[in-house]
């Protein structure tokens, strides 16, 4: 009976969470959603808490305490910009918790489960494997986002050969975890070379790879928690671990997609091929690249009917959101219709651009995906670009020897006229000149994002 | 080995529910998506407690240090994706 109660609770949480997941497919059902997952985690606790096996509640509560405390204080604090970070370090923690429930339930013997003992012994294997791959290339991953750790691509001669080497001992200890499962100190050298693997794995990875890789971990720290689930024969964490893996390969897909990049070039720190070939920067800008004033720029706007404005990290760095916001409602105000072109890539991990411009007061109505807006350049009048270089770059669909050859642009060339707010002429993160800032109807604005921005809100409150 | 194929029957039909519902969500809601399933992946918090709760020291040390880290992921992920999400909802 008692079993019954707790099985049933927990298809009550995991129902919790589909109806969660399932608000968040609109902006004004989410908070909703959100709240439902809330209410299946407290649901799912709480049962477990009266489980026989418990025979001392003053670790758990101490436990709940601390971890409630140090995640309330991380979630208050964060910046927007900030978000990948967090993300990066609650998968690498979601990797860590299950290396050690799987490492508990080994110990234990199986007298906590009623799971086979192959099913524990497999399982807890996966739990510890896929468990320190996510913990410690999270961990990376967030030195990599921080700057603690080079954002570049860090390739030495042999790496693959060291990868391949250690993926072997990783599989023949999960065997031996899984012939001698009371051999305990197996699973904690598994864990340890587990771990280097993880280091290793995310390390070649430059920073432009940097949203498909929080994605690949999102999904990591899923299948981690499905594994502990068959550790433990527990059907709660077999299907969120599921949803959340699910989760996070849809996004990895769509990211790479996003970059035109395949998933084993990201992984293994290969650039696409090509690069050499392509145009010099001197070619492309020479004599042709013009600069306008903010002054100049005001009466572009003045006279503009539908403004289209593209949003890339460099605004975000330069804190230039909430100027743009005022300029978007000061050019409303005045009659035009402004929106945002979002980029997939736009920001650091899946959708950061748009929080981000949430943050500023945008209404997420404005906010528009790629493809639904490049259908409508050819009507807009202004488009401004601030702070993005690669994906406004023609040569993707240009230049097929180009490193971004075929990766998905927003089309602000074929707009009335361009205007890009940038410090200088250097390149993005693929490394290559951009044909866009020396096009006829294209005007440089080289400055700091924010001032600029706000020069242009000052010419046109004086127009 | 049945115990084993029902729990692997709803691993694979929850991985179909997944990709049912997270392919409708719109890019607008993917980093909450994110932070949200940091915050439901917490679910690990349950066997966590178990362990904790046990008599063996080392399995109370190892859960409670998993305690620590599900919980952060727990309260850290749902009022993160909350603070983001009602940025989204003041305006409309």
């Amino acid at each position: 009976m008692y079993d019954i109660i707790i099985n049933f609770s927990y298809l009550i949480a995991s129902v919790l969470f589909i109806f969660g997941l399932k608000g968040l497919t609109h902006p004004r059902t989410a908070v909703r959603g959100n709240f439902l997952g809330a209410c299946g985690m407290f649901l799912a606790v709480v049962v477990t808490l009266t489980d026989k096996h418990i025979v001392s509640y003053e670790y758990i509560i101490l436990g709940i305490i601390i971890g409630s405390a140090i995640g309330a204080a991380l979630a208050i604090k964060i910046e927007m910009t900030s978000m990948p970070e967090l993300v990066a370090l609650l998968n690498g923690f979601g990797g860590a918790a299950s290396i050690f429930v799987a490492g508990a339930a080994l110990i234990e013997g199986g007298s906590l489960t009623n799971s086979p003992v192959l099913q524990l012994t497999i399982a807890t294997a996966a739990s510890g494997l896929i468990g320190a791959v996510t913990f410690w290339g999270s961990l990376v991953a967030f030195g990599k986002l921080q700057g603690i750790i080079s954002e570049n691509a860090v390739v030495f001669s042999g790496q693959q050969i060291i990868n391949a080497l250690l993926a072997v001992v990783v599989l023949g200890l999960s065997v031996g975890v899984v012939l001698h499962p009371e051999v305990f100190s197996l699973y904690w050298v598994l864990v340890g070379v587990a771990s280097i693997l993880g280091v290793l794995l995310v390390i070649p990875i430059g920073g432009a790879d940097m949203p498909v890789v929080v994605a690949l971990l999102n999904s990591y720290s899923g299948l981690a928690a499905a594994a502990t689930g068959f550790v433990l024969s527990n059907n709660v964490l077999i299907i969120t671990g599921s949803l959340v893996g699910a989760s996070g390969i849809i996004l990895t897909h769509i990211m790479c997609k996003a970059m035109n990049r395949s998933l084993t070039n990201v992984l293994f720190g290969v650039m696409a091929a090509g690069g050499d070939g392509g145009p010099t920067a001197d070619e492309v800008y020479g004599g042709k690249v013009k600069s306008a004033s903010p002054e100049e720029v005001a009466l572009l706007f003045d006279a503009a009917r539908r403004v289209v404005i593209v949003p890339g990290y460099g605004m975000a760095v330069s804190q230039a959101q909430h100027p743009v916001a005022s300029l978007a409602s000061l050019l409303e105000s005045r009659g035009a219709t402004v929106e945002y072109a979002i980029h997939p890539v736009a920001g650091r991990m899946p959708g950061h651009m748009n929080v981000l411009m949430a943050e500023a007061d945008v209404p997420y109505e404005s906010l528009k995906d790629m493809d639904e807006i490049n259908q409508t350049f050819d009507q807009v009048d202004v488009a401004l670009v601030i702070g993005a270089n690669d994906v406004v770059n023609p040569l993707a669909r240009t230049d097929p020897s180009s490193p971004i050859a075929g990766m998905p642009i927003i089309d602000v060339d074929k707009a009335k006229t361009v205007v890009i707010i940038k410090r200088s002429l250097s390149p993005g993160f693929a490394g290559i000149p951009n044909p866009l800032f020396s096009l006829d109807n294209s005007l440089m604005l080289f400055g700091d994002g924010k001032k600029m921005v706000l020069d242009i809100i000052t010419a046109l409150k004086e127009s | 080995m049945e115990m084993f194929i029902m729990s692997f029957t709803v691993f694979v039909l929850a991985i179909f529910v997944g990709f049912e519902i997270i392919t409708k969500i719109p890019p607008t809601l993917h980093t909450p998506l994110m932070s949200g399933s940091n915050a439901i992946s917490g679910i690990t918090l349950v066997g966590a407690v178990v362990s904790t709760g046990t008599e063996l020291w080392i399995t109370t040390v190892l859960g409670f240090l998993s305690v620590v880290l599900a919980s952060i992921n727990v309260v850290g992920g749902f009022m993160v994706t909350n603070r983001m999400l009602a940025m989204f909802r003041k305006k409309s």
